[in-house]
């Protein structure tokens, strides 16, 4: 009970200094063996050891190379994901609280869904150049659908004992929206907002390598072209990192100011 | 002039579905304790919904005060049986300021207020947790200290402790048959416990089985307050609800064996 399905911070016995062991033995493992795979059974200049690609990253980062493209790739995620929230938070909820809306807008959500970020890179491209616009449209695109249809499935999902509460208290229509509907619904958003971050790094990854001059995408997608595949795989390796950190970043602030609408009554 | 009338009150789903409640009649006085109690299924929570204005009637009326029912309304808090109705992201203060809120009462005011109701339902000391930390039987104080805040005259009472273990069931009873005699509310309650219905109620309603449902015999409940559940007097009744409530119930599980 409690507070312990706020963050899945399960309790079980397997916790604490165990959890930092067999993490440890986890990685260096994984790092052993891809440094096996790179030299024994795979030798390669197509395939970097572990050590040639942490030497690379470092270059990359002394050079100031890496930071440039983490932040054009993290600064596109940023604002594509805002503004995909910003839209699909309040287009779900219209879609869950009034029928009439929902009823018009849902074949066209049903339809894009299964359209997917991917397929709209080159037309992205042809209509808004390779600039800036076509890699956060994309973002925008991915974010709008996974916000959306989780705010309408948390729309429809609140308790209609809450709702006839608030109407026998006579809250308005825009009181029941603000303090009923929306804290109701926010875990479900915020389950949206998560999928959709992980889901940008995709979209944006994919924008840049079709087209762009600076990016986590691009970087790889170039140092494949030079054959520095050193560089390509610290690239990717910077693609996970920042994947967690943002993730873990975002679970953060939720616990931070949004546990209490992770709690059940 | 009774304070709330049911007049011959119909109601089904869609104009085609079978009637779940028909020709139902019943009129409450200003201040009592009205329990209601029928088989499960028989259409009690509608009778009790319509009242409270969530469900449209297809026939007949709902009156309150001479006025009819056209929705929810101020003047008629319902507590329910689930605790879902709480607003979980709210602490328990928060809870049962929230009708204030809604009235735009200043904040002061309003904890204030809420504080005192929650301290009516025993349950100070309790105010900054959030319902999940709190038990059954504390969330349903939650759900009675929010509808008091309100000074609402009518409260409707569906199955309140139907979910909340035998003990505390009997705790919460007591408890609430003193808010009832020291608040003077108009209470309609519905449960499928007699021994509950006989030990809160002015009067108790047996409802016949559905469909078709309609109230089958009050009983008037003339026990001294406060009452002790083990007395003769309150055995007899028991013996008296439960035959007319018996027959009805048979009927109810008679119906459901031909449907299988």
């Amino acid at each position: 009970m409690e507070r312990a399905r706020v963050v899945s911070e399960r309790r079980d016995r397997f916790q604490g200094s165990e959890v930092t062991i067999v993490g440890t033995i986890s990685v260096l493992a994984v790092i052993l063996l891809w440094q096996a795979a790179s030299t024994i059974w795979l030798p390669s200049i197509l395939f970097p050891t572990p050590w040639h690609t942490l030497e690379a990253w470092i270059a990359m980062a002394r050079e100031g190379v890496l930071v440039h493209h983490v932040a054009v790739s993290l600064g596109r995620i940023v604002v594509g994901f805002l503004l995909g929230t910003l839209v699909g938070v309040p287009v779900g909820l219209a879609m869950g609280m009034f029928r009439p809306v929902r009823v018009f807008l849902e074949p066209y959500v049903q339809f894009f869904r299964f359209v997917p970020p991917v397929a709209w890179i080159i037309p992205a491209i042809l209509w808004f150049g390779i600039g800036e616009t076509s890699k956060i449209f994309l973002i925008f695109y991915t974010t709008v659908f996974f916000v959306l249809l989780n705010t309408l499935a948390g729309v429809t999902a609140v308790a209609r004992n809450q709702i006839r509460s608030a109407q026998c208290f006579g809250a308005s229509v825009g009181q029941l929206f603000l303090w009923v509907s929306l804290p109701a619904t926010l875990p479900y958003v915020l389950t949206g907002m998560r999928l959709a971050m992980g889901n940008s790094f995709a979209a944006v990854v994919g924008a840049e390598f079709i087209a762009a001059q600076a990016g986590l995408g691009f970087l790889i997608v170039d140092s494949g072209t030079w054959m520095a595949s050193d560089r390509m795989f610290a690239g990717m390796l910077t693609l996970g990192l920042l994947g967690i950190i943002a993730d873990q970043a975002f679970r953060a602030a939720i616990a931070r100011w949004a546990s209490r609408y992770l709690l059940v009554s | 002039m009774a304070y709330i009338a049911f007049r011959s009150l119909d109601f089904r789903y869609g104009t085609h579905g079978p009637f779940i409640i028909r020709g139902f009649e019943l009129e409450l006085r200003r201040g009592e304790f009205f329990v209601l109690v029928g088989p499960s299924g028989c259409g009690k929570t509608t009778v009790l919904n319509i009242l409270a204005g969530f469900e449209a009637p297809s026939g007949g009326e709902v009156l309150v005060d001479g006025e009819s029912v056209r929705g929810p309304k101020r003047d008629r808090i319902v507590i329910f049986q689930e605790p879902d109705s709480l607003y979980p992201w709210l602490t328990a203060l928060e809870n049962v300021e929230f009708p204030l809120r809604v009235l735009g009462t200043g904040r002061a005011e309003r904890r204030e207020r809420a504080a005192a109701a929650l301290n009516l339902v025993g349950l100070h000391g309790h105010e900054g947790k959030h319902p999940s930390q709190l038990s059954g039987g504390m969330k349903q104080r939650v759900q009675i200290a929010r509808a008091l805040v309100l000074d609402a005259p009518i409260l409707l009472m569906d199955e309140p402790f139907g979910a909340v273990d035998a003990q505390t069931r009997i705790i919460l009873q007591d408890e609430l048959a003193q808010i009832a005699a020291r608040t003077q509310r108009t209470i309609l309650f519905i449960t499928h416990d007699i021994l509950e219905a006989i030990f809160l109620a002015d009067r108790i309603g047996v409802m016949t089985a559905g469909p078709e449902a309609t109230l089958k015999k009050i009983v008037d409940v003339e026990l001294r307050r406060p009452r002790t559940r083990g007395s003769p007097e309150f055995g007899e009744l028991y013996e008296h609800v439960h035959q007319i409530l018996s027959e009805e119930v048979r009927r109810t599980l008679r119906r459901e064996d031909s449907l299988l």
